[in-house]
């Protein structure tokens, strides 16, 4: 591609990373991409809801509303992330009440106020951002639970050339038989369950007849977030995750896919070692 | 925005469902509405559900106390008029019988009267099944489920799974007692290959095994476990469910479940939880005749189109296309011969409506 493409940066799943955030934030501006938008889910997980919030708003990044600003925004009980198991719901909750206690009644407004999609257009191409699923806010699209043609008529019912999101946390991009785009941004603040501490956000570059997608991997000092999550007395097994780079929790809805893959990168990196 | 709905009903709906029922024989006789004959209810299934305050309150949508009438005359689905008719909102998951009603098993709860000698439904062949897979796909359909019956009976089951999955995730749902090892070869490389996700679903009646085996048969749990463990050394991952008799709290069943499976040297599981139907065999079982619920008097605003299941999906066997993989028996359930034809909206007359409604049940696998 030339130079003429246009770029831009999508990320989700802040999960109250700032290292994270930071992190990403950077590497966009010394990549050169103009534009960023945040696709939603600013709490949970991280010890720093409230600065996440803060950055963010001070760095006028567009953001999408998630399931969890949705619900921290409107005080509900709990984060309504869609997970059945019991244990992934008894350590959301714990994230969700941590957040609840760290943000503002200012952040609360804000992340009330956010957009639950937001629409441009791209090179000449209709593009939606949502956070779950154009229908759906805490619908997870998981690249393997979805058909081509799921995928086809919710870009045909959202009126998208190019749909976005993000909610699963883990990164994926296909380009549909009809020539559409689907790309998941996955998080930056939980790393993508591949056993490389870090975050991960997408780049989408297009020109009139061209597009792509990339991923770009951050590292960060992920070490030095480990620690101010146990100063916090966070949940150890979210410490384990950013320290690991592999999920210990809330991912009973994750297809088996998407499983089978990382358990087989897991042992195979075990055994390598 | 549907997402609060659609939350409120599964995380309500299915404990809340659960603590009422198990409250209810408490409750003086004749309070609800619903209460046919006191002792009908008390063999019901669904013992009194949720009926009367329980998810629907909860969720905080207009007309949460709901009264549910007896239905004016006899029979397992209440008179059309005054129920509500559910429409055909998208079509995310079709439902496809591939065994039709033949089972290896012959359960004593089954709801849609399986075993070896029934045939109301035939085996579809995978001309068959392909035909219907195009079919949906043409409606934008996101995944299939293939039932049965006992799906690995059909002998044409691997040719159809493949090529279903080059086309859109699948799931096989399974009694797991028919997996030999090179059949656990083949799930076990397939589910590596394939673009889309392979899901096993493999069901349990009870977290004891001769509680397990008294619906069953001698050794089905045995037999069961085995596969489990044949699935888990290849390192894949079934979903599990679990039926939940009457009175049972989810979280106690939950619990039971894992520490069973845990005890059986299995720990990949992932779980899910089902209602009891009063369909099928299990009407026999039951043995006295229930008088059916009926959602006639739900109040026009209490209708929450997002609930059910039937909203987005439908189910297919060897004799047409049917609102959902429950009714397949039933006159009432029979849609059409085509999904284009069974698009139209679904009066809920039935009792499984009931159950459905009241438990906030999905059969997909989340």
């Amino acid at each position: 591609m030339t130079d003429a493409r246009e770029r831009i940066a999508l990320f989700g799943g802040v999960y109250a990373n700032l290292d994270a955030l930071d992190a990403v934030l950077a590497d966009i501006a010394a990549r050169g991409i103009p534009r960023a938008w945040c696709l939603g889910d600013v709490g949970g997980f991280g010890p720093d809801p409230e600065e996440c919030v803060a950055r963010l708003r001070d760095a006028e990044v567009p953001t999408v509303q998630g399931n969890y600003d949705h619900s921290i925004g409107h005080r509900l009980a709990d984060c309504a992330c869609g997970y059945t198991d019991a244990d992934d719901q008894r350590f959301a909750q714990w994230s969700y009440d941590f957040t609840d206690a760290q943000v503002s009644e200012a952040s609360r407004e804000w992340l009330r106020s956010l957009p639950v999609e937001r629409r441009f257009t791209f090179a000449g191409r209709r593009v939606l951002l949502c956070h779950g699923s154009p229908r759906r806010q805490n619908e997870f699209l998981w690249d393997s639970a979805c058909s081509d043609a799921f995928l086809d008529r919710l870009c045909d019912q959202a009126e998208a050339d190019i749909l976005a999101c993000s909610h699963t946390g883990l990164h994926w991009h296909r380009q549909l038989p009809s020539g559409r785009h689907v790309v998941n941004s996955g998080a930056i603040g939980r790393p993508a369950h591949d056993g490389r501490p870090g975050a991960w956000y997408a780049e989408l570059r297009a020109a009139r007849d061209a597009f792509d997608v990339a991923f770009h991997h951050v590292p960060y000092d992920h070490l030095a977030l480990v620690r101010r999550m146990q100063a916090a007395e966070l949940p150890r097994e979210f410490a384990e995750t950013v320290r690991t780079g592999w999920w210990t929790t809330c991912f009973g809805n994750m297809p088996v896919r998407e499983r089978l893959r990382a358990e087989d990168a897991r042992r195979a990196a075990l055994t390598a070692r | 925005m549907t997402r609060q709905n659609r939350s409120s009903a599964s995380d309500g709906g299915f404990g809340a469902g659960l603590t009422n029922a198990a409250e209810s024989p408490e409750r003086p006789s004749g309070e609800s509405p619903l209460r046919a004959p006191p002792d009908a209810a008390e063999a019901s299934p669904e013992a009194e559900p949720v009926l009367s305050t329980g998810p629907l309150a909860r969720t905080g949508r207009p007309g949460a106390s709901v009264s549910l009438h007896e239905p004016r005359q006899p029979g397992r689905c209440a008179p059309s008029g005054d129920v509500p008719a559910q429409p055909l909102l998208e079509l995310d998951a079709l439902w496809i019988q591939v065994a039709g009603t033949v089972c290896n098993l012959t359960c004593t709860h089954c709801f849609v009267t399986c075993g070896p000698q029934e045939e109301r439904h035939a085996m579809m062949s995978s001309a068959e099944v392909a035909r219907r897979v195009a079919e949906a796909l043409g409606m934008g359909v996101r995944e299939f489920y293939l039932t049965g019956g006992e799906p690995f009976l059909n002998p044409e089951l691997e040719a159809i799974v493949e090529d279903t999955l080059a086309l859109a995730p699948v799931t096989v749902l399974t009694n797991g007692t028919l997996f030999t090892e090179r059949r656990v070869r083949w799930l076990a490389a397939l589910t590596r290959s394939a673009r889309h996700s392979l899901e096993l679903r493999v069901s349990l009646d009870a977290t004891e095994p001769n509680a397990h085996d008294a619906f069953r048969g001698i050794g089905a749990w045995a037999r069961t476990m085995a596969g489990l463990r044949a699935l888990e050394a290849e390192g894949l991952a079934p979903i599990v469910t679990f039926t939940r008799a009457p009175g049972v709290d989810e979280a106690t069943l939950a619990a039971a479940a894992a520490a069973a499976l845990r005890a059986e040297g299995l720990s990949g599981a992932r779980l899910k939880l089902l209602p009891l139907f009063a369909l099928g065999r299990e009407l026999t079982r039951l043995g006295e005749p229930l008088a059916p619920r009926s959602l006639a008097g739900l109040p026009a605003g209490a209708f929450d189109p997002e609930r059910l299941q039937c909203g987005r999906s439908r189910a297919v066997t060897s004799r047409g296309v049917y609102v959902c993989p429950l009714l397949v028996d039933e006159a009432a359930g029979r849609m059409g011969d085509s999904l284009a034809e069974a698009a139209r909206p679904f009066p809920l007359v039935h009792d499984a409506c009931v159950t459905c409604w009241a438990t906030g049940m999905s059969c997909a696998n989340d």
